[in-house]
């Protein structure tokens, strides 16, 4: 793992126990980054299911298969990104866990859940090198006083 | 953290205090094998205290749905009590506050379940 002031970057195994390890790094980030605790936990809930996507969707469970992450605090936003080694797959063929036929399902909620608590979500699949998604908190004026190092007015 | 539950009788409804955090893996199938015990004890009307569930994700949300499925399809009833605001909140945005019957007075839950309650 590397690590800047404002930067966390990890290669992970694919385990649900790195799961916790990347919540945990989550929620290292939103606290520097200055966010409340609701937003957090939000930006910790998308992270945990995006890790769980990549584990047991891009991964397929392998644990020697590699997640990388990266978490960095720019101006304006929190961005992550969370690259597995799958094939992706299609969000348009995931059922709206909204509708009435859908809400007794199982599963078929994280993306869902990933959308409603970023405010920005994309998947991307570059060349050769698996399925990477994108998260973007975006931070208000005070969050960045305080992870510019000033204090709160 | 790991979830825990304990279980106690009262007016012929079986109450879970569970805490703790239910997220996929162990403490889903945790919840999963609980929810078939009391079943198969013959315990169906299950109101679960989620007061101390400090955290949920979308697999523990769809354990909460496939023990409720469950139960019906038992002929019985399983409500929730006491939500944390994260919780509800997370039932809301899912619509299912649509599907479970959630309480926040213990003795108000209990009576809903009618006086033809037997665990």
């Amino acid at each position: 793992m590397t690590a800047d002031a404002n930067a966390v970057e990890a290669t992970l195994d694919s385990t649900l126990e790195n799961v916790e390890v990347a919540d945990e790094i989550a929620m290292r980030m939103c606290a520097r980054a200055g966010l409340e605790e609701e937003d957090q936990h939000k930006v910790e809930m998308a992270v945990h299911e995006s890790m769980i996507n990549a584990v047991r969707h891009g991964n397929k469970s392998d644990a020697s298969k590699k997640i990388w992450l990266r978490f960095e605090i720019r101006a304006d936003r929190l961005e992550i990104h969370i690259r597995d080694e799958g094939t992706g797959f299609d969000v348009s063929q995931i059922p709206d866990p909204l509708a009435p036929e859908n809400l007794l399902k199982v599963s078929g909620r994280g993306i869902f859940l990933i959308r409603t608590f970023m405010d920005e979500f994309r998947i991307e699949h570059p060349a050769g090198s698996g399925t990477e998604v994108t998260l973007i908190k975006r931070l208000n004026s005070n969050q960045l006083k305080v992870h510019e190092g000033g204090h709160r007015p | 953290m790991s979830m825990k539950a304990t279980a106690r009788e009262v007016d012929g409804v079986t109450v879970v205090d569970i805490s703790g955090r239910i997220t996929l893996g162990e403490t889903c199938s945790q919840l999963r094998q609980m929810i078939r015990d009391y079943l198969a004890k013959g315990h169906k009307n299950l109101l679960l205290n989620l007061a101390d569930v400090t955290y949920i994700d979308s697999s523990g949300i769809g354990e909460l749905v496939s023990a409720f499925t469950a139960v019906s399809n038992q002929g019985g009833n399983m409500k929730l009590l006491n939500l944390t605001k994260k919780v509800h909140d997370l039932l809301q945005i899912t619509k299912l506050l649509t599907v479970f019957d959630v309480h926040t007075d213990e003795a108000t839950a209990i009576a809903s379940f009618g006086k033809g309650a037997s665990a």
